[in-house]
């Protein structure tokens, strides 16, 4: 087939000259705008290059950067979180081979991160020589694993069956230790803390509220009085109270009625906290998927022969996640912005390790703003990932959507 | 017709169907029988209950008095009973219900794997010849959204056939479709009523029902009203009220 010139479209792109023209400087007034954005933009953009490179004092961050990673762990025992990390690592690598489109902008940009805090020329005793070994090693694990992960026939099944392995293994025996192996001494929880405590708390409040408020949504649906009036009972209650009494409630109250020998640790309750209450928003998020599923399909389903289990799962349940995919993701990001709040009940989550530095010395009270912005970059970068990930999910979801 | 209803078996029986939606009493009283290899065609007024009744045949919808059987089965509150008759009749909708989220190949295959416990490779193989007959074979690994509404609904006879039943229920399988789609999908339902498949399907395509049904039941006000061969109802309809509607549908 011959296409003529008037057959396609004229080029979107133009000269940048010419782009400058017809965008910026069509009119006097357009011009004038744009110069007077240029001047006030130089002005800002100025005053924050000046503050974050000479005005800004970031010695509460640089002086123990250890604390925000993982807290008061002990220092003769950090092999363990480093251990966990790297193998983290090593799956992120993976799962870059396997979910590129989701994973890969993430594994790199975490993989460059690693590496240049490693080779950063910071003058730290506590940025020992091993731990910038371990931090090198990051970006090369990385890269093998996800190397490993194109040349053999991994799947997406076997590295999921991996991750869930990998954090048996890192929560519940790498990290607390079990008395009973030598070498792996018991290590409380409240000696965790950092950017350790932050993710476990998100990521385990993530995945395990997510098959519970799944259920809770269908409970709610349910035609069996007890399932259904037990869901909106646990959902109607838990949404009706803030996050802070409900950790309350966890942290400290549970823990009055509960015989001394009995008591839950301190962490696990704060996460318990955490996946209660996000079950139930996740719940009702997954509730108006649910109801937007018109009944033709399941009357097309029933009539097939399918049983409620089935229909549920092969028909409703992924097409209503699928809807609700970009609520689910935005609440699992305020979720983990959430977690902050853990600090309230004494846990030293990133931000009860960032006030605990500010205490450090009486000169680094006027450094607030120092260590919050650092905090918050580390939070934006965390959720950043998160809502990069949704977005490439919903569209490779959104193939043969009608 | 009258010698081969006493001949055969009928596969269907209704007694005395009532059902009431509140206060509206949406089927008073119907009583029939569909037998092996007949091909019914169900056609009234909207509102008349017709899509009412053929949906009740498969319990989509409950019937509060009186006795249905399929195949044998008595439809009660008995979750077994239903989901054996579900497993023996097909039904295609006048929205065509594909799953969005599977490709057509997976739609068909779905109800024979889990339902029939099928294993995948014969469940395919069936679905590929399936779809051969219904003429869309190209069409294996789309998405229905990437379909036409015609091949759709093909598409949704495909997957009613491959849990091979022994009936298939039509509910307006062309109301849907733009006009120059329903003849392909009445092909297809044509050459299925020849191969003698027994069918019910409720529709007012006239055409469709001159050439296969064995027989045409008029339904109005939650009753049927009249029923006779293609040729008794529109050459000779006995009742008023059939002929007005025969008068309104023909009149173009």
């Amino acid at each position: 087939m011959s296409v003529t010139s008037e057959t396609l479209a004229p080029p979107a792109t133009l000269r940048p000259l010419a782009w400058l023209r017809k965008n910026l400087f069509s009119t006097w007034f357009n011009a004038l705008l744009t110069i007077v954005s240029l001047v006030f933009l130089y002005f800002v953009l100025a005053g924050i290059v000046r503050w974050v490179f000479f005005t800004a004092d970031w010695s509460p961050v640089t002086i123990a950067p250890l604390l925000f990673l993982v807290g008061q762990y002990p220092r003769d025992q950090l092999w363990r979180p480093a251990l966990s990390l790297l193998m983290c690592v090593f799956l992120i690598g993976l799962s870059w081979a396997i979910w590129e489109r989701y994973v890969k902008a993430f594994a790199i940009f975490l993989g460059v991160l690693l590496g240049v805090l490693a080779l950063i020329p910071l003058e730290t005793p506590t940025i020992t020589l091993g731990v910038r070994a371990v931090f090198l090693a990051c970006p090369l694990l990385i890269s093998l694993a996800f190397w490993i992960g194109r040349r053999s026939a991994v799947k997406g099944q076997h590295v999921g069956t991996l991750w869930l392995l990998a954090s048996i293994l890192i929560t519940l025996v790498l990290l607390p230790g079990i008395r009973s192996i030598p070498g792996l001494s018991a290590v409380a929880t409240t000696a965790w803390g950092g950017l350790l405590v932050t993710l476990l708390l998100a990521i385990g409040g993530i995945v395990l509220s997510f098959p519970i408020g799944v259920l809770l949504a269908l409970g709610r649906r349910s035609s069996l009085p007890v399932v259904k009036i037990f869901s909106i009972l646990f959902i109607e209650v838990i949404r009706g109270v803030p996050l802070v009494t409900i950790l309350f409630m966890f942290s400290i109250i549970l823990a009055l009625f509960l015989p001394a020998e009995s008591r839950i640790d301190r962490l696990l309750r704060a996460l318990i906290a955490m996946v209660v209450f996000s079950a139930a928003y996740t719940a009702e998020n997954v509730r108006g998927g649910l109801q937007a599923i018109p009944e033709g399909q399941v009357e097309a389903a029933k009539a097939l022969g399918l049983s409620n289990f089935h229909i549920t799962a092969f028909i409703v349940l992924p097409q209503a996640l699928r809807l609700v995919i970009p609520n689910i993701v935005g609440q699992f990001i305020s979720l983990f912005k959430d977690t902050t709040l853990v600090v309230i009940v004494g846990i030293n989550d990133l931000l009860g390790i960032g006030n605990a530095v500010l205490n450090l010395r009486p000169e680094f009270v006027r450094l607030q703003m120092e260590v919050y912005l650092f905090i918050a970059i580390i939070f934006w970068i965390f959720s950043y990932f998160m809502s990069y990930a949704s977005l490439e999910l919903e569209k490779a979801l959104g193939v043969g959507e009608r | 017709m009258t010698e081969d209803h006493q001949q055969r078996e009928p596969i269907i029986i209704c007694k005395d169907v009532h059902k009431w939606y509140g206060n509206f009493h949406a089927l008073r009283g119907i009583s029939m029988e569909v037998y092996k290899r007949e091909v019914i065609v169900i056609f009234g007024p909207s509102g008349s209950g017709k899509s009412t009744f053929i949906r009740t045949l498969n319990r989509l919808e409950e019937h509060q008095r009186g006795t249905i059987i399929v195949d044998g089965i008595e439809l009660s509150h008995d979750v077994r009973n239903v989901e054996a008759v579900r497993m023996d009749t097909g039904m295609v909708f006048q929205q065509f219900n594909l799953f969005p989220h599977l490709t057509v190949m997976q739609n068909i295959t779905l109800a024979p794997i889990w339902v029939r416990k099928w294993p995948k490779d014969k469940a395919e193989q069936i679905a590929t010849e399936l779809l051969e007959r219904v003429g869309i074979p190209e069409q294996t690994h789309k998405f229905p959204g990437q379909l036409s509404g015609g091949q759709q609904q093909r598409v949704a006879i495909a997957r009613a056939l491959a849990m091979q039943p022994q009936i298939m229920l039509f509910d307006e399988p062309t109301s849907a479709l733009d006009p120059e789609m329903i003849k392909e999908v009445l092909d297809v339902m044509i050459e299925l009523a020849k191969s003698g498949m027994t069918i019910v399907a409720v529709t007012h395509e006239m055409g469709f029902a001159r050439a296969v049904a064995d027989r045409m039941i008029f339904f109005d006000k939650g009753e049927i009203v009249e029923q006779g061969t293609p040729h008794q109802i529109f050459n000779e309809p006995q009742n008023d009220r059939t002929k007005l509607f025969l008068s309104q549908i023909l009149r173009h």
